[in-house]
């Protein structure tokens, strides 16, 4: 029997896709279990494994709240990272305005120094960035989870993002500008910006996500309960010996998750091209 | 009267002189990058400043307060400390194991979803939904499924008639288990890289290629590899530099046990630093880190340059 050349092409499409399948396994699996584990009472978690649990334990969601200030913890994650955004937004857009539209004495210089900054991991200079964070007394306070990642390699990548995109906005737009009497400020604030919002779009996207992830900064600078941010509240739902509380930390771990992969889902477009224009991070 | 009015104007003219248009440019440009340019001295240059001096000195809770000690440091770590050679030949390991298979893979799947068909979208928001998601919550989920007895993947093996090892209370079993996952956990990021660079190909060049009777395999050796090649170096350094600066993964899902079987650079200077506040010796640990890092970045740019001519 010979295969028309359709058939042929059908049937290495459903290999194709069977493959795919399986290897999407791995990738899919340990969220719904995360979710499913995180209704499932401290016992049947190491019963017989089933994906749907026998009970659905909603008990676990109010006890993840009286572990530990849990709502507050999952506030402080919120509001440093929409102020790390909009710090970022404010700070690499100007710089990357300066570095792609003025000519000035010092800029190749700059950039090169900048550039170094994206080389070099944030574990480097953690040592030192702690004795100048005590030695401003700013020690347990959310400051340092807004400043280093700001000022550090992750607002340099931004910058020059921002540089990319302001290049190629045309010069004459600018020109208009500065004939209707609009200082370099006002340039940058009413051309400028309203015309790269798909970049200022990427940079906040991905910015939000890294500093929601943050977990090293807070581990080194956090030390009481109430200043957690979500990473660290997280690793912390131990028992007296250390050892996790796995249906509560669970369950903490899908309230984490879970909103963020439905903006995901919603987004995915967006936030995937917001990753490949911010590139090569990670 | 009106002489010292005119005095009094000429005087304020002398006081603050007109720039030029470059002069006022240019104090307009470093306005607008002051706040990058401060933050950068400050969190950035100052602290890599710091972190070589105090990997020159001796610092700890018993000497309390830095005292220079020249390379002693270095000659502690190089040659005296056989945690060091171990910990250097764990991140190695990381590294090899991690970067062929996060690239090969990322490379198969962008392969498979850089045209459209029914269901690519899907793939495509799978194959990414870990990069979103925190490393911490990605650690812990995959601690639980990991766990020897009672285990979900253990579970699983055991309905193929596999009796599953305890990941990660196995030094060699724990490596594999963090490659792994980390794997899943990032490689969505190099195929969008990897998806992108494919659909920069021009689509002529493959059917020249079919035209003149080449194979699938022969058109994705002889076309599609060789135009990938800045792709794959860029996608190349990334991973490395990446693996080399691995910690929450680690910290969360062996803490660097069992044995120290994962205990890798970046968890080591953690551990050095903020565990025994041994700030002497974890700079230097963070330097050679540095180091590490510097070298792979000038190679890619050497073999880059080479490449372009």
């Amino acid at each position: 029997m010979t295969l028309t050349v359709r058939q042929t092409r059908l049937i290495s499409r459903i290999c194709w896709t069977l493959a795919l399948l399986i290897v999407a396994v791995p990738f899919v699996f340990p969220f719904l279990w995360m979710v499913s584990s995180g209704f499932k009472s401290a016992t049947e978690i190491f019963g017989q494994p089933s994906l749907i649990p026998r009970v659905w334990r909603w008990q676990n969601y109010v006890d993840v709240f009286e572990y530990q200030p849990f709502a507050r913890q999952y506030f402080n994650s919120l509001y440093i990272a929409v102020t790390v955004t909009v710090l970022t937004l404010a700070i690499s857009s100007l710089a990357g305005y300066a570095l792609a539209r003025i000519r000035f004495a010092g800029a190749g210089l700059l950039m090169i120094f900048l550039l170094s900054a994206l080389m070099v991991p944030e574990e480097v200079t953690i040592i030192p960035n702690f004795f100048l964070i005590r030695w401003m007394g700013l020690t347990d306070t959310h400051a340092p989870l807004i400043l280093l990642p700001v000022f550090g390699s992750h607002g340099v990548m931004a910058t020059f993002l921002m540089r990319q995109y302001f290049l190629a906005i045309p010069r004459e737009l600018e020109e208009a500008g500065k004939m209707d009497g609009l200082s370099r400020f006002g340039i940058w604030w009413r051309i400028a910006l309203p015309m790269s919002r798909p970049a200022l779009a990427a940079v906040s996207i991905v910015t939000f996500l890294f500093s929601w992830n943050l977990f090293l900064e807070p581990l080194v600078f956090i030390s009481s309960l109430e200043k957690f941010t979500l990473p660290l509240a997280l690793s912390n739902f131990t028992d007296s010996y250390g050892l996790p509380l796995w249906h509560l930390q669970l369950a903490a771990t899908s309230l984490a998750v879970v909103p963020i992969l439905i903006v995901y889902l919603i987004a995915q477009r967006q936030i995937i091209e917001s990753f490949a224009l911010s590139g090569v991070k990670g | 009267m009106a002489e010292a009015l005119r005095e009094k104007s000429s005087a304020r003219s002398w006081r603050a002189p007109r720039l030029t248009l470059r002069q006022r440019e240019a104090i307009e440009a470093w306005l607008f990058v002051s706040p990058t340019v401060v933050g950068f001295l400050l969190f950035f240059l100052g602290p890599l400043v710091a972190v070589v001096y105090f990997s020159l000195t001796e610092w700890n809770l018993l000497t309390q307060e830095a005292t220079f000690v020249g390379i002693q440091n270095y000659v502690d770590a190089l040659s005296h400390n056989p945690d060091f050679w171990h910990v250097l030949r764990n991140s190695f390991v990381f590294a090899m194991g991690l970067v062929p298979l996060n690239m090969a893979l990322a490379l198969t799947l962008a392969l498979a979803l850089s045209r459209p068909f029914r269901g690519v979208v899907f793939f495509r928001t799978v194959f990414f939904a870990p990069v979103v998601t925190s490393a911490v919550a990605w650690a812990i989920v995959w601690r639980f499924l990991l766990q020897g007895e009672g285990g979900a993947v253990n579970q699983m093996l055991a309905l193929i008639g596999i009796d599953g090892p305890n990941w990660l209370r196995e030094p060699d079993w724990a490596m594999v288990a963090v490659i792994v996952t980390r794997v899943i956990k990032m490689v969505g990021l190099n195929m969008i890289l990897y998806i992108a660079a494919l659909q920069a190909i021009p689509r002529d060049y493959e059917a020249a290629a079919r035209l003149e009777g080449a194979s699938n395999w022969q058109i994705f050796r002889m076309v599609i590899w060789p135009l990938l090649a800045p792709t794959t170096l860029v996608i190349f350094v990334i991973t490395m530099i990446g693996s080399f600066k691995v910690f929450d993964h680690i910290y969360l899902m062996t803490g660097g046990g069992p044995e120290n079987g994962t205990l890798v650079l970046a968890f080591y200077i953690y551990e050095q630093g903020f565990k025994f506040f041994n700030v002497g010796y974890a700079s230097a640990l963070a330097m050679i880190m540095f180091v590490i890092v510097l070298v792979l970045t000038v190679v890619q740019m050497t073999l880059r340059r080479r490449d372009m001519q």
